[in-house]
């Protein structure tokens, strides 16, 4: 049912990374681990009970609660992250492998002070209404538009399948999306 | 989207595009919902939850959990002795079961420890001892069998609630005026809200000792109450916060269990103490969509129009109370407002059934029954030959008129509704001209803006805003409504904005927050918008006095030239001599003194003075149109939906971006009832252990629409101002679900000609309806049989247009009504009714 599509080689971690993080991933005799994740460009070392997801570490050990959980069964979505390039459930991710990987969640997508046009969009045309779902559809679709900057309504409800939301029935969301698309496809305008 | 109507152009705020006040935290993960909250020191509270159905508790042992590594803390039934339920008729639940569980999922106990995975252990260290009850599966079941009774209380055996009306002498109707008398039996089955987010619940002391609780709640309010009542503590003592809701839908509307654990929890350690429901269990929360069964008899002249309706309907309430005495009459009480119905009869039987608690979803009881409404006029319409959009339009109900059960309609915006959706979908050239396995279906509705009455007895208003303005400028609005995903903050910015003339994004909000903000009951029953609304109007407006004065005096001008737009107070005749709005709070303040109002709403008073009349009443009614085009495949019976169109009566749009989000909402949500939404039960097999158990707990099992799904939506908008509602607005938050399920209904029927009389819509039984059609048998899916009920004796309420004055005419005189009084036994009647098993 979901749609993560595979990482493009450039972007997943190299062979030496694994096998460092192979070597470097530490799961200690206390029932924790230690792994280095960097974060939204920010590089951290991160020590926690060998057992919790991805999902968990962001929230619980990073205090990064952008990040949300429906369902810790990789039914829902609303935990999508972007892990090496690619996105990922993080429900269904152990902290454990994600030793040296690179992660950005929802904190790490707007510039600054200023909204990835996604969230923009989103956010002015009705994208969001209890706004549990956004963030992983933030990151799915910023994905897509990496990706293929002009799609159709087809790709982007393909794309947005394995994201539930209860509140909009989805056509906001499109909407959002292909402005985005649009906006992002327009050539800067200097003043 | 387009708008049709009396439109009105917008104002300021009010009527534009515009993004929602708390749409920037949304996108950027920033909102706060309870889980996201994390305190110091907090522990983590676990619940343990029944295994098996009905039982009674014969131990609970806790030694070997207290002792384990990490745990702090071990709850059980015995710690939590006070009852506590939403209505005051209905308070049958304790936080934990003390003498005996009544569904799988029922909490027996609570660890609380350091850490999620060490109370999640510590769970399986608890022994629990059940010995088991028979267990009642369906409203049948429970008619059938008194015993093993689920409550003491109810109407005998295991009927929870009864009621019987008559609104008129339909049976005379029916034998003297009718052309025809129809007699349809439908089923809805159950199905429940499905929040993106888990519940979650986070109780604290503050440093003075008091408690305060975070959670995911539509009704802090209450949930203060019960609170309180639970706890045993002053309810001044006890601060609730509702946290942004991750989507509720309804299912957030009860005081729950696990909010009550944590509080208890939170008092006995002295530290802060949070719980999040896992998937699985917010499905045993529920509170969903009641599973009801109806027969509806409607007698009709030969015109199509009704001369009298008679509605029985019998509703699997799940194992409690819950808001279970308003559903059973919400099951009827609605019938009348769409359509005039000179005559009705209505009855409702509510059962206990040892599944978890049904309650409210988006449309509380009315959906059910106005999908057995909208497929039998369609029904109609085809035997009598007569187009169904023609049968309704022939006999909308009168604008500013009182129903013959006593409910008054204010404006109504259905024939626009039905014209806009018959000429979106080019209905007249289209319908049963699409082809084999192509249709079109047409269904109608109405809903209330707001619960005339509020859940327990009081003369306090149903909302009140506090508005604080100060030199800098500053305007905050503080108000005990709750931010759910349908724009409650939004809504509150831009009305005082509009009032005051400043941006939306100007006034700062303080909401749902039993220690800061004045009391507004919650959002359910779509009033938010319409009470909320004129609350905060009326606080805006008595600011805006304060400032007028002021700057009257100051620039020497008659109060009545003072206009205020665009951040600035001016002479209206002379717009540049005027003051920037801080520097008229700046002059307000300086001959006011410190400047703060309050406004306050409370809905007007219902004719309807007989038991019973408290459910159903509102300030004003939306109205709703909907045609549903559907593709049949006739060799597997599944269902595509490429287009919806949509008309709704809104009275006048606040902001139409979250207005039109509402109806394709609400569109999104029905068809999902429609074609797979279901909560179901089965028996696990008897060498396991023969429990009822939830069929499907989990995201991925429970079917709901997903992005592949959705249809192009068309919405039209009526705009007819409501006198009642602030700027003239309606509710449009659960009226537009209701004609999808009937719509997509009577669309199959056009496509293959096969009545499926049963909500899901599922393949399975549109091919056995073609079988049966195949075979020349009635070509119909749904119930075979309405069971014996043990009707009480009516309620007999004259029509107003028989000369009744809103009062039973067999009922002692009693002065008020409340929504629970009103829900009360309905007649005094003999004990009791359920046969023996």
């Amino acid at each position: 049912m979901s749609h993560y599509p595979t990482p493009p080689a450039d972007q997943a971690p190299s062979q030496a990374a694994r096998r460092r993080a192979d070597r470097q991933s530490r799961r200690r005799d206390d029932g924790t681990a230690r792994v280095t994740l960097t974060v939204n460009g920010e590089t951290r070392d991160v020590v926690f009970e060998s057992y919790k997801t991805l999902l968990e570490v962001l929230r619980e050990d990073l205090q990064l609660t952008g990040t949300k959980h429906g369902c810790e069964l990789g039914e829902c979505g609303a935990c999508a992250v972007i892990l090496n390039g690619r996105p990922v459930l993080s429900c269904l991710v152990l902290g454990v492998q994600c030793d040296a990987a690179a992660v950005l969640t929802i904190e790490g997508v707007a510039s600054g002070p200023d909204l990835h046009p996604i969230q923009a969009k989103i956010a002015d045309l009705g994208g969001a209404q209890c706004g549990y779902c956004t963030p992983g559809i933030v990151l799915t679709a910023r994905h897509l538009l990496e990706h293929n900057p002009a799609p159709s309504r087809a790709e982007i409800a393909e794309v947005l399948s394995g994201n539930l939301c209860r509140c909009t029935g989805y056509l906001q969301i499109f909407e959002a999306v292909e402005a985005a698309a649009a906006e992002m496809r327009a050539p800067a305008v200097s003043a | 989207m387009s708008v049709g109507g009396k439109t009105q152009p917008p104002g300021a705020v009010i009527g534009r595009a515009r993004r929602r006040v708390d749409g920037r935290a949304k996108v950027t993960g920033q909102t706060l919902f309870a889980d996201d909250i994390m305190l110091p020191r907090m522990l983590v509270a676990r619940m343990l939850r029944s295994t098996v159905p009905h039982a009674r508790i014969v131990s609970i042992g806790t030694s070997r959990a207290e002792a384990a590594p990490g745990v702090k803390l071990v709850l059980t039934g015995a710690d939590f002795p006070i009852a506590y339920g939403i209505m005051p008729v209905s308070q049958d639940e304790h936080a934990l079961c003390r003498d005996k569980v009544r569904h799988v999922g029922d909490p027996v106990a609570a660890v609380v420890a350091t850490s999620e995975w060490a109370a999640a252990e510590a769970l399986r260290l608890i022994d629990v001892v059940y010995e088991p009850l028979a267990t009642i599966h369906s409203s049948e079941e429970a008619l059938r069998n008194g015993e093993a009774r689920i409550h003491e209380y109810g109407e005998g055996g295991n009927i929870h609630r009864l009621a019987h009306f008559e609104f008129g002498d339909v049976e005379t109707a029916f034998a003297r005026e009718a052309h025809k008398v129809y007699d349809d039996l439908f089923f809805f089955e159950g199905n429940t809200h499905l929040p993106l987010e888990q519940h979650a619940a986070l109780a604290a002391l503050d440093k003075d000792g008091r408690l305060t609780l975070w959670s995911s709640t539509q009704t802090p309010h209450y949930v203060h109450r019960e609170l309180a009542r639970a706890l045993d503590m002053p309810a001044h003592r006890v601060r609730v916060i509702a946290t942004p809701n991750g989507g509720a839908f309804g299912g957030k509307s009860d005081p729950f269990n696990h909010e009550i654990v944590v509080a208890r929890a939170a008092l006995l350690t002295g530290r802060p103490v949070k719980i999040t429901l896992t998937r699985e269990e917010v499905f045993y929360c529920h509170r969903g969509r009641h599973p009801v069964l109806m027969r509806l008899k409607t007698g009709v002249k030969r015109d199509g129009t009704i001369v009298g309706m008679d509605l029985e309907t019998l509703l699997d309430g799940g194992a409690y109370g819950s808001y279970g005495p308003a559903s059973t009459l919400y099951t009827g009480q609605l019938q009348t407002v769409t359509y005039h119905v000179p005559r009705y009869r209505f009855r409702a039987c509510r059962t206990f059934t040892n599944k978890p608690a049904c309650g409210p979803k988006r449309g509380h009881g009315t959906p059910q029954p106005r999908f057995a409404q909208e497929v039998q006029l369609d029904k109609i319409a085809t035997d009598l030959g007569i187009d169904p959009a023609e049968l309704r339009l022939r006999q909308i109900a009168p604008a500013d008129s009182i129903t013959a059960n006593w409910m008054r309609i204010g404006t109504i915006g259905l024939k626009e509704c039905i014209e806009a959706v018959v000429a979106g979908s080019d209905w007249r050239a289209r319908r049963g001209q699409l082809g084999f396995g192509r249709g079109l279906g047409l269904a109608c509705s109405s809903y209330l803006t707001g619960a005339g009455l509020p859940i327990y007895w009081n003369e306090m208003p149903h909302s009140g805003v506090q508005l604080q303005l100060d030199r800098s400028g500053r305007v905050t609005a503080f108000c005990g409504a709750t931010e759910i995903g349908q724009g409650s903050d939004d809504v509150l910015a831009a009305i005082v904005a509009e009032v005051l003339g400043i941006g939306a994004g100007d006034v700062r909000l303080v909401t749902g927050d039993t220690d800061l903000t004045p009391v507004d009951l919650g959002s359910y029953s779509s009033r938010v918008t319409l009470m909320m609304g004129n609350a905060a109007i009326q606080a805006a407006e008595r600011a805006k006095t304060m400032l007028r004065a002021a700057v009257s005096a100051k620039l020497g001008v008659p109060e009545e030239r003072i206009a205020f737009a665009q951040r600035r107070v001016f002479d209206v005749e002379n717009p540049d001599a005027g003051v920037d709005f801080a520097e008229a709070v700046v002059l307000a303040e300086g001959t006011q003194g410190t400047i703060g109002t309050t406004g306050s709403y409370t809905p007007p008073k219902s004719p309807g003075r007989y038991r019973g009349a408290g459910v159903g009443p509102s300030a004003a009614y939306s109205y709703s149109a909907a045609v549903v085009e559907v593709r049949v495949d006739p060799d597997t019976g599944w269902i595509t939906v490429p287009k919806v169109w949509i008309g709704h009566d809104i009275g006048r749009i606040l902001n139409p971006v979250l207005a039109r989000g509402q109806v394709e909402g609400g569109v999104y949500m029905g068809l999902g009832e429609a074609l797979m939404e279901e909560q179901i039960f089965r028996r696990l097999p008897h060498q396991l252990s023969g429990a009822l158990v939830h069929k499907i707990p989990s995201m991925l099992e429970y079917k709901s629409i997903t992005s592949l799904e959705m249809p192009e939506v068309e919405t039209t908008f009526i705009e007819d101002a409501d006198p009642n509602g602030p700027f003239g607005a309606k509710e449009v938050g659960q009226g537009p679900l209701l004609p999808i399920m009937p719509a997509v209904a009577n669309a199959v029927f056009d496509a293959v000609g096969v009545r499926i009389d049963q909500v899901p819509i599922t393949p399975e039984a549109v091919l056995k309806a073609l079988g049966e059609k195949a075979k020349g048998r009635p070509a119909r899916v749904g119930p075979q049989r309405f069971p014996d009920v043990p009707w009480p004796e009516p309620l007999v309420v004259p029509p107003p247009w028989e000369g009744g004055d809103g009062r039973a005419i067999n009922q002692k005189r009693r002065t008020g009504t409340t929504a629970t009084e009103a829900t009360a036994p309905v007649a005094p009647r003999t004990a009791h009714h359920a046969p023996s098993p």
